[in-house]
């Protein structure tokens, strides 16, 4: 293997055996017996072959059920594969969650040995540390507390302290972005942007594009069991946000070539707004053909879907249509996400650069939250009326 | 194979002591019941296998012979029964991480290992105190205590293994233990038993082992797989307890690939 190569995915192949009714017992397995047991193989990857080179952020996105948690436990080893195979040129850790070996049952001061032990340290090496995890985790008072006694933020803040303590060749994350307040992710971040600079090799599994945009520096897409893409990462994550974008029965589809998915264009759009100020965009596509139904999605730039809607039984004439929407939202940073369909629900162009804009913290004392609902206080009864449509 | 690197050997601390703080953090007498609890079961059989059955009469240091086996005993069902259910216990980290698989077993016979060795330093006080004539055959305890520890922690290996496929094994398990209890001479010495059939009891390395350290520790009379009938017949067991090496571990690492799917 080359000397730059931290990871080399050859052919994988992982099928799992999902039995209409798992042989658990003695019982079916004698009775079950002569009968044609109903097993289901589940392929659930495919022929995967990619390498990761040293140094690089290398993220893998995909939609639920794609494989990716499936590579992600191959290539920590947790899984083996059934063909094909995996050479890793360096020691691995990997994070498929925070806090694995956690016992509710022991102090927090057992419990960061414990994991540590897991992690691969020596316990002269975690004595030497442990001031420097409790600091990070802020639970000075609190270590000789039984861990089921401590709320759920604590326990994650002292699992991801011990984590990010772990050094290692190649650092493997699975979601881990997705627990914890907002501070703690800011911390996560801050954590994740120091190892991108200092060239560790990670490999972070995620549904949130924007950490892809601004971590990685590549990625692949994984649906059914396959590549779908690998490459750059505005590549990805555009192939990604469009697939999320097709309505439901998402069957595979090839994604359109690149040229075609930023072809909307909107006009109209401010940078900022205040909350309850009304956006007013106008949407223009190319003359495509079959262009049957257009859909707006309000983000938040996490990633976080808010809002949405599409035109429905609208007629779309002249390539084009005018949107607007009372931005009842709390401050932050948005974009629109904007499709056209097609009458199977395919998505055929789509756009979500074009409008990003910033909801001012209009600093009232009274308000607060992620959205701003119309409201009433008084001192009588309120009399509720039905709005009809 | 690495199989005690130094990593692995710091998991193996870590979760025998975690193990340890968990299973008597909430009882007052902690650690103590260890030791109290084979003292209770024993004081009970004692009562009811010398007054009551009288199996006991003219076996030298009867307590000490009873309170040996049934240290022996509880090691070997702790060690199995214990040990049946670390893989499937250990699943959250099993399906996590990629530590080696038998450290789950492992640890959990190392738990009940440390058990054995605060029982044994009773046995050995009150043989003291009972006047059991000091020997240099003592020196062979250890010796089958090895081969005790190795022929129940394979057992924990393949049950565990076992296990993660076949949830009843455990209740065979228990059922076959209370078999084996009693098919084994824990209670009874052998010479209640007509001398024709000595042989077919140390078929059982659990009777080879338990009369074997009662010969070197408590008293010459004992019956043993080698002088209870052909000296070569003491080949029986240590061969059955090779088998059961052999095939646990075989069976286990054929099935190890695959735990973290199948939990």
């Amino acid at each position: 293997m080359k000397e730059d190569i931290a990871i080399k995915v050859h052919d994988l192949h992982k099928s799992f055996d999902l039995p209409e009714n798992k042989t658990t017992s003695l019982k079916q397995l004698f009775v079950g017996f002569g009968k044609k047991q109903r097993k289901h193989r589940q392929k659930v990857l495919e022929g995967v072959d990619f390498e990761v080179k040293k140094g690089e952020f290398f993220g893998i996105v995909g939609r639920n059920g794609s494989g990716k948690s499936t590579l992600l436990k191959i290539l920590a080893g947790v899984y083996a594969p059934d063909k094909g195979g995996v050479v890793i040129n360096g020691n691995v850790t990997p994070f498929i969650e925070l806090g694995v070996g956690f016992n509710p049952e022991l102090s927090g001061k057992d419990n960061v040995y414990l994991s540590a032990s897991l992690l691969g340290y020596s316990r002269k090496q975690v004595d030497a540390m442990y001031d420097e995890i409790v600091d990070f985790a802020e639970l000075h008072d609190h270590m000789d507390k039984k861990l089921k006694n401590y709320s759920s933020g604590m326990q994650v803040r002292l699992a991801f302290s011990i984590a990010i303590k772990a050094k290692n060749d190649i650092l493997i994350f699975d979601e881990v972005l997705a627990v914890g307040d907002e501070a703690f992710q800011k911390k996560c971040m801050r954590i994740f942007e120091e190892y991108r600079l200092n060239k560790q090799t990670v490999i972070l599994v995620t549904h949130s594009m924007d950490n892809v945009r601004r971590l990685c520096t590549r990625a692949l897409m994984l649906s059914d069991g396959k590549i779908e893409l690998i490459g750059s990462v505005k590549r990805v994550a555009n192939a990604y946000s469009k697939s999320n974008l097709e309505p439901v029965s998402a069957d595979t589809q090839t994604i359109q070539p690149q040229e075609d998915l930023d072809k909307i264009q909107l006009s109209g759009c401010d940078t900022t707004y205040n909350p309850g100020d009304v956006l007013n965009v106008k949407i223009a596509w190319p003359k495509i053909k079959g262009v049957k139904m257009a859909g707006v999605a309000i983000v938040r730039s996490n990633g976080e879907y808010v809002f949405g809607t599409n035109t429905g039984d609208i007629v779309l004439k002249n390539n084009q249509i005018y949107y607007s929407v009372d931005l009842d939202l709390g401050p932050g940073a948005y974009f629109l996400r904007v499709a056209v369909y097609d009458k199977t629900g395919k998505c055929i162009a789509f756009n979500e650069s074009k409008c990003r804009f910033l909801i001012h913290d209009d600093l009232r004392k009274d308000v607060g939250g992620q959205v701003r609902l119309r409201h009433n206080y008084s001192n009588s009864e309120i009399e509720t009326v039905t709005d009809e449509h | 194979m690495r199989y005690l690197s130094i990593k692995n050997r710091s998991i193996l601390r870590e979760m025998v002591s975690a193990d340890f703080k968990v299973r008597y953090q909430s009882s007052v007498l902690g650690y103590l019941w260890s030791l109290l609890r084979p003292l209770f079961l024993f004081a009970i059989l004692y009562v009811v296998f010398t007054y009551v059955f009288k199996v006991g009469k003219g076996v030298p240091h009867y307590p000490v012979y009873l309170l040996l086996g049934i240290v022996i005993w509880n090691f070997f069902t702790e060690t199995t029964i214990i040990g049946m259910g670390s893989v499937v216990g250990k699943g959250d980290l099993i399906r996590k991480i990629s530590i080696p698989r038998y450290l789950a077993v492992v640890s959990s016979s190392i738990s009940a290992l440390i058990n054995l060795v605060i029982n044994l330093s009773v046995v050995l006080l009150f043989g003291i105190f009972n006047g059991v004539e000091l020997s240099w055959t003592w020196l062979l305890l250890p010796v089958i205590f090895i081969e005790l520890f190795v022929f129940s922690t394979s057992l924990a290996f393949l049950l565990s293994a076992l296990y993660v496929k076949f949830r009843d094994v455990t209740y065979i398990w228990e059922v076959g233990l209370q078999a084996a209890f009693y098919a084994s001479p824990v209670l009874y010495p052998l010479t209640i038993v007509p001398e024709k059939y000595w042989s077919w009891f140390f078929v059982n390395p659990m009777a080879q082992i338990l009369q074997d350290a009662r010969y070197v520790f408590v008293t010459k009379d004992t019956v043993t797989a080698w002088n209870a009938g052909s000296v070569w017949w003491a080949a029986v067991p240590l061969g059955i307890v090779m088998l059961t090496v052999v095939v646990s571990r075989k069976y286990f690492k054929k099935q190890a690939s695959s735990f973290a799917e199948n939990i």
